[in-house]
């Protein structure tokens, strides 16, 4: 069944990346967006129903009733395969998070060349919850202890994560009490993968519960663990301003690229690119410097730091590419397409792999290690350098938009009250006033089955104008970036209650909060709100919203998880991995109903998969609207608001000097 | 914030740290490190540094250190647009504005600009600045508020009698304005700070014009004609959380903490806002204060913060209002609202404004219309208990003739006498009610109370019988306040007022009578007589962690309650700051314990206290909030103590003044050798009883000696050495330990000779 071609403008809003799409066109090259196009999903695979977790399969289980060779029902099957996309997204992860950690021990004892405890106030908070001696001590002391005890989480037997006890009291509890507590990192997600090995969990729920445990142990695991080293060696984030879409590219300079997950590469690259010795090797070569750039959460952990400008998100990868003016894209892990090699063959592009666990056919690889970290992030950039000389024809997008990302929750704190007085409580106050309605974290990939971007920012408009306040992560994040909704000019997005807002803080109505391993930040934000009081006393009872509405990636499922598992309504746009075929079989959303209504009787959240972003937003209404009315605020009423800010000034201050003295005091005919 | 607030609040920020650092420079050159630099009577250092940084600050020396602080809390002014967040960065500058301020005026005061000169201006009532000296209140403003006067403000702030204050900034569109406004802050008996100026010209010389009394005594404080000077009400501000709140230097988020949450303050810009009342305001804001402007400035109405909105704009010409003046009012029930002040406001129909902050007013000589009492001629109050069907309620009687025939700055003879009925009114009441008629005859602009009982002496102005006060109108204040504040107790009152000489001395009789009875009443009533003593927690809304345990011989701290008052103010609010404490079973009668006491102690501390001895200073004294009237220090090498009163600013034997001794008696903590008391505590059998007594008291304020000079008589009898107060040395024979050593074996002080204290 071949599916009819799309135009540009229907496979992206984004107009740089029409432009790119054109150009792929004229030069005959495909792009993910051609092959979605031309590959049709297998619908069996797609409604979860295909099950090829023995030889004595792949079984196809299509009608009602039917079961595999060993008898699994369809629920069991559907559970099996969620569950397993879960503890891939957690390892991924986890695993990002461990590299960190023993990057922080690596650090601690002085191994690792370039790197230095860059935030040692976030270090010492951190250790104090756990309870590590900070006073009179080297930071270097207390980040050895820091990293042996993360280091210890993903191997951890028996006992409970040590990040969980950050999460609100009734929460801890309640996992207590049901059970999903995890133990270990690796345990959980090794117990994952026997629990659905041939002949083993066969009860969906029971299945679907050490879903939960495994996903917690990536949101209050692996990934909390991630953003608390990245944080501690590289900065927490606070507002710098950034730009964001290819248009961030120069023709008269080296482009380097770094693409994936990991910060640990990408910030010896960044101070690579400040060396003088280096710049001078790119003025030698003829450009006038060096110009780096991310694309994906690499992008996103630098941008939140030092403001360097995101080229774009996962869909752009191969658009980066099709410029024609990029010397190298240098990849770690995650989300990196295998078509990228084939794709740079085309140009002068040089795909260099990096992570000792992952490698691409036909790519460079030059391995990276923390403990000679500068030295080989300088020979990358030579590669780079030397490669400039063989860039052809450039083809570079105008389009590019400034932001101002950088809102860590440490900032965030800092912002609602300064040094003084931070804390959630103007937040929390206007939530429960109603300026804002509720908050919504859309988060998550792109996926070249939906028009790109278009959902994330979509949702993210209609859910603005009704005074819900935003925040975002990952490849959504660099959508909204790419429209102007991260700067707090923007303020004719909003309503009126979250414009007083915006102008009271001076905000942006959309906040970034990092990468998709940042989404620890979000949880991290909602426990404090509910620790600040006045909104219940668990983050289910907080009038909140998770969205992934262009999800792809198994982390973003096994992210949607953990939030469920902390108590928030969680909303996935795109295919959905357990829907079954409705029309042919009545059984098959057992699974899918657990997760939506058993999940919530069980955890207060649940997740729930809709395609239309108009009934998105509604349900995201709905649900930040019944949490406001179980916690007694008042019903959301935007015409109560609208009255401060510098509206009136402004106007007064465009007066001419004489009538300004006159209406200093206001008109009296008012 | 807004962009636009947040960009001229930092740029004023950044103004004033770079001022303050050139003057500081300067300073240092010329006057040295080591200058001394304090603001007058207080043991807070410079208190907003002191309490937002703990630097205790004592030479100019110190100074650059809280400039380096001050500047790093600076930021850049946010970009036009693409701009990064800006409140918190604006309320870090407002922080480093106020750092700036204090180091400014202290500075100032270096130079003997602080307090600003004046001239031909006269306080009415301000800050001594030469400990011991002539308090000098002519030809200058007021400056810094002393701690003296901050603890004698305590006991109302927290009753709820003087609700907040207000800081106001700049000058009123006319002068009419600026009195209405500030007449109106006096009705609702909120404390008025003045200072800053639009254009040269601020409210301090509008009200000056206008003939205002300003100071002390009317609740209004001139600070200064500069924006800078509005420091001194967040260091009255800060100093309330470390006096009452039992708070520490640098504990800077709970002061701010408390300030907003039981300090009921605000700021009123009035005219122009320049940067340096933005920046000001962003401190303030850090306080909880919200900002109220009468002009068009930019509105933050979002919540956090402070408790409600954070700056409202309240342009005064679009005030809704027939005139200036209602809009005046109108303006100042809006700064109310927005800070969610709680007033309790009796309407109290008589034709001069009427409020708590026109008590201190002084009527002289050449403004009286007429005196009763005084030395021309006599006055009594008297209030007595009548069934309830024999008062009419309201009915207010004049027997004999009206004062019009007096000629002007005349005398004459004045009784009122008042019937009290209610449910639960009991005779030990009367006495209690009847003191309130100080209050509250004097809470009427242009009349003055003073004295009681049968040495009432009342004055009342040219303008307020010009404005049409008469005698009827003394019935309708005790009338209106006695059912808005005792309406538990009371359900009618008759007030008959005699000026007939015949019926006058009738009744003045009958008055003396009750006098007599009520004295060996009072005199009956000990502590071993009754079996409940009272809690007192009036303090704790400042005061989190004290409470005050009132029985018949040992009256609260402040001096402000007894045990008739508490037992009153029980049947008034059953549920409120007064309870009964039954004694239950006695654990030492000696040291004053008992186990109903002690439960309570702990209790009522929320655990902080164990016990309480009644009668000891020198074993689990009773704490005490900051209200106290005097304090009792152990002086460990004469074997006895020495009482400081709150008006004595001199030196001790101690080597600390009262300013320094009250932040140890202070903050609900329990200092063995240490403790605050009401005077009147002095003079009862159980003033330290555990400890030997009043023989005890080796030195003690000759202010005390002089102001109770007959109950001290009384009690030297009592002790059986009639010579005994001449034996107490003073402030001006003994101010260390040596002079008063050599003062006690001269005057053969019994001290000496009793068992050592401990």
């Amino acid at each position: 069944m071949a599916k009819e071609k799309r135009t540009a403008e229907e496979k992206t809003i984004d107009l740089a990346a029409q432009e790119m799409l054109i150009r792929a066109d004229s030069l005959g090259i495909g792009t993910a967006f051609h092959r979605a196009d031309d590959m049709t999903a297998c619908n069996i695979g797609s409604a979860g129903m295909c099950c090829k977790l023995c030889g004595m399969g792949p079984c196809r289980l299509t009608k009602d009733g039917s079961t595999g060779v060993c008898g699994a029902t369809i629920g069991t099957i559907q559970a099996r395969n969620l569950i397993r996309a879960i503890a891939a997204g957690a390892s991924a992860h986890s695993d990002h998070g461990r590299d960190m950690a023993f990057t922080l021990k690596a650090v601690a004892n002085g191994e690792a060349e370039g790197y230095t405890i860059r935030d040692v106030a976030r270090l010492r908070t951190v250790a104090a919850m756990y309870d590590i001696p900070i006073e009179g001590r080297a930071p270097e002391e207390i980040a050895n202890d820091l990293a042996d005890l993360y280091i210890a989480q993903f191997g951890q037997q028996r006992g409970e994560l040590v990040p969980t006890s950050r999460a609100p009291e009734k929460r801890i509890k309640l996992w207590r009490e049901k059970g999903v507590m995890p133990r270990g990192v690796d345990r959980e997600i090794v117990e994952s993968l026997h629990r659905t090995h041939i002949g083993d969990d066969q009860d969906p729920t029971h299945i679907l519960q050490h879903a939960i445990r495994t996903a917690i142990s990536d949101g209050w695991g692996g990934s909390m663990i991630a953003t608390d080293v990245s944080d501690i060696l590289f900065g927490t984030p606070a507002p710098v301003l950034g730009q964001a879409n290819l248009g961030v590219l120069r023709d008269d300079m080296i482009n380097v690229i770094v693409h994936g997950h990991e910060p640990t590469l990408s910030q010896m690259i960044v101070a690579a690119t400040q060396d003088p010795e280096m710049i001078e090797y790119a003025k030698a070569a003829g450009a006038s410097g060096i110009n780096l750039s991310g694309i994906c959460c690499t992008a996103n952990e630098i941008l939140m730091r030092q403001g360097i400008p995101a080229a774009g998100n996962f869909l752009q990868q191969e658009l980066a590419i099709m410029t024609g003016a990029v010397e190298a894209m240098i990849v770690d892990v995650q989300c990196i397409m295998q078509a990228l090699v084939a794709l740079a063959s085309n140009f002068h592009t040089k795909i260099i792999t990096t992570s000792p666990k992952v490698r691409i056919t036909g790519a460079t690889h030059m391995e990276f290690d923390e403990h000679r970290a500068l030295t080989i992030a300088k020979e990358i950039l030579k590669v780079a350098i030397d490669n400039y000389k063989n860039r052809g024809e450039t083809q570079i997008p105008i389009h590019r938009e400034d932001l101002i990302p950088g809102f860590s929750h440490e900032y965030i704190n800092y912002m609602l009250g300064g040094s003084y007085r931070a804390s959630f409580r103007p937040l929390n106050d206007a939530i429960m006033s109603g300026r804002i309605r509720g908050v919504a974290a859309i988060v998550g990939c792109n996926n070249p089955r939906s028009q790109h971007d278009f959902f994330h920012t979509y949702v993210a408009e209609q859910l603005l104008k009704q005074d819900v306040l935003i925040v975002e992560t990952g490849c959504g994040a660099i959508a909204s970036a790419k429209l102007g909704h991260m700067l707090g000019d923007s303020l004719d997005l909003v309503g009126p209650g979250l414009r007083e807002i915006m102008e009271t803080v001076g905000i942006p109505p959309v906040l970034h909060m990092g990468s998709c391993v940042d989404n620890t930040r979000i949880l991290t934000v909602l426990t404090q709100m509910v620790n600040e009081g006045g909104l219940g006393d668990d983050i289910d009872q907080v009038p909140a919203v998770g969205l992934a509405p262009e999800w792809m990636s198994e982390k973003a499922l096994s992210i949607g998880s953990y939030c469920v598992a902390s108590g928030a309504c969680v909303i996935f746009g795109g295919s959905n991995p357990v829907e079954g075929m409705p029309d042919r079989v009545s059984g098959s959303t057992d699974v899918e109903s657990f997760i939506d209504q058993g999940w919530e009787d069980l955890y207060g959240g649940k997740l729930i998969f809709i395609n239309d972003p108009d009934e998105m937003v509604n349900a995201t209404l709905a649900h930040i609207d019944k949490k406001r009315a179980a916690l007694g605020l008042p019903a959301y009423d935007p015409n109560k608001f609208g009255q401060s800010g510098d509206a009136r000034m402004l106007e007064f201050e465009s007066l001419p000097i004489v009538e300004r003295r006159a209406a200093l005091y206001g008109a009296s005919d008012k | 914030m807004s962009r636009y607030i947040a960009t001229r609040a930092i740029r004023g920020a950044n103004a004033l740290v770079t001022e303050a650092e050139l003057m500081l420079d300067k300073a240092l050159a010329e006057k040295g490190p080591d200058t001394p630099v304090a603001f007058p009577n207080t043991a807070y250092y410079l208190p907003v540094i002191y309490g937002m940084t703990g630097f205790a600050v004592e030479t100019l020396g110190q100074l650059p250190e809280v400039m380096n602080q001050a500047r790093r809390l600076l930021h850049p002014a946010p970009s036009p647009n693409k701009w990064t967040p800006y409140l918190g960065e604006t309320l870090d500058s407002g922080m480093a504005t106020l750092l700036a301020a204090e180091t400014i005026e202290v500075i100032r005061q270096l130079y003997g600009l602080q307090p600003e000169p004046m001239p031909g201006f006269t306080l009415a009532g301000g800050t001594v600045y030469q400990a011991g000296g002539d308090n000098g209140l002519t030809g200058r403003l007021n400056g810094a508020i002393d701690d003296i006067q901050l603890r004698s403000w305590g006991i109302q702030l927290v009753d709820g009698r003087m609700p907040g204050f207000a800081a106001i900034v700049g000058a009123a569109k006319t002068n009419e304005i600026a009195v209405k406004i500030v007449r109106e802050l006096q009705r609702r008996n909120i404390l008025v700070f003045l200072s800053g100026n639009v254009n040269g010209r601020s409210i301090i010389h509008q009200l000056m014009e206008e003939g205002v009394d300003l100071g002390y005594d009317t609740y209004t404080v001139p600070f200064g004609t500069d924006t800078i000077s509005a420091i001194y009400a967040l260091g009255f501000a800060t100093r309330s959380a470390l006096t009452f709140g039992g708070l520490k230097g640098g504990m800077a988020r709970r002061i701010l903490e408390y300030n907003r949450d039981r300090v009921f303050a605000f700021v009123l810009a009035l005219g122009e806002v320049d940067d340096l009342k933005y920046a000001a305001a962003a401190g303030a804001i850090n306080y909880g204060f919200p900002v109220i402007a009468d002009t068009v400035i930019p509105e933050i109405l979002p919540t956090g913060i402070t408790t409600y909105e954070h700056v409202v704009s309240m342009p005064f010409d679009e005030i809704d209002g027939a005139d200036d003046l209602e809009r005046a009012e109108r303006l100042v029930q809006k700064c109310i609202e927005v800070r969610g002040v709680k007033i309790k406001m009796a309407d109290v129909p008589v034709p001069v404004p009427y409020g708590s902050a026109f008590e201190g007013e002084v009527v002289r000589r050449t403004d009286m219309r007429v005196e009763f009492g005084g030395k021309n001629s006599r006055c009594f109050e008297y209030l007595y208990m009548a069934p309830m069907d024999e008062v009419v309620d309201g009915q207010i009687e004049i027997v004999g003739p009206t004062f019009d025939e007096i000629e002007p700055q005349g005398s004459m003879d004045m009784g009122i006498v008042v019937q009290a009925a209610g449910r639960e009114m009991q005779k030990d009441f009367e006495p209690v009610l009847e003191r309130q008629f100080h209050y509250f005859v004097n809470g009427a602009s242009g009349i003055q109370h003073i004295g009681q009982r049968d040495i009432t002496w009342i004055r009342i102005s040219n303008s307020a019988a010009d404005a049409g006060f008469n005698l009827e109108h003394f019935g309708k204040i005790l009338h209106a306040r006695f059912h808005a504040d005792f309406g538990a107790i009371v359900d009618k009152i008759q007030v008959t007022i005699y000026t007939d000489p015949e019926q006058f001395q009738a009744w003045l009789e009958t008055a003396r009578e009750a006098y007599d009875f009520r004295n060996k009443r009072l005199a009956d009533l000990t502590d071993d007589s009754v079996d409940e003593f009272y809690s007192c927690t009036l303090c704790q809304s400042f005061a989190p962690n004290h409470v005050c345990i009132v029985s018949p011989e040992r009256l609260g701290l402040c001096g402000a309650y007894n045990w008739l008052d508490c037992k009153a103010s029980y049947s008034i609010n059953p549920t409120g700051p007064n309870q009964p404490i039954k004694l239950g079973r006695p654990i030492d009668t000696e040291k004053g314990y008992w186990e109903g006491t002690n439960d309570y102690a702990k209790v009522g501390s929320h655990g902080v206290v164990e016990e309480v001895a009644m009668y000891s200073i020198m074993e689990n004294p009773m704490t005490a909030c900051g209200c106290f009237e005097c304090i009792v220090m152990l002086i460990p090498e004469s074997n006895g103590v020495m009482v400081v009163s709150r008006e004595d600013t001199s030196m001790t034997p101690a080597g600390m003044t009262f300013s320094t001794l009250a932040g140890m008696a202070g903050g609900g903590l329990q200092t063995p050798g240490v403790m605050g008391v009401g005077k009147f505590y002095l003079i009862s059998p159980k003033f330290i009883s555990a400890d030997g007594g009043f023989k005890r008291v080796v030195w003690m304020s000759s202010f005390l000696k002089e102001s109770m000079a007959d109950e001290l008589r009384a009690v030297a009898e009592r002790e059986g050495d009639p010579d005994l107060i001449d034996r107490i040395a003073d402030e001006r024979n003994a101010a260390t330990v040596d002079e008063l050593l050599a003062w006690l074996e001269q005057h053969n002080h019994p001290a000496l000779v009793m068992d050592p204290i401990f």
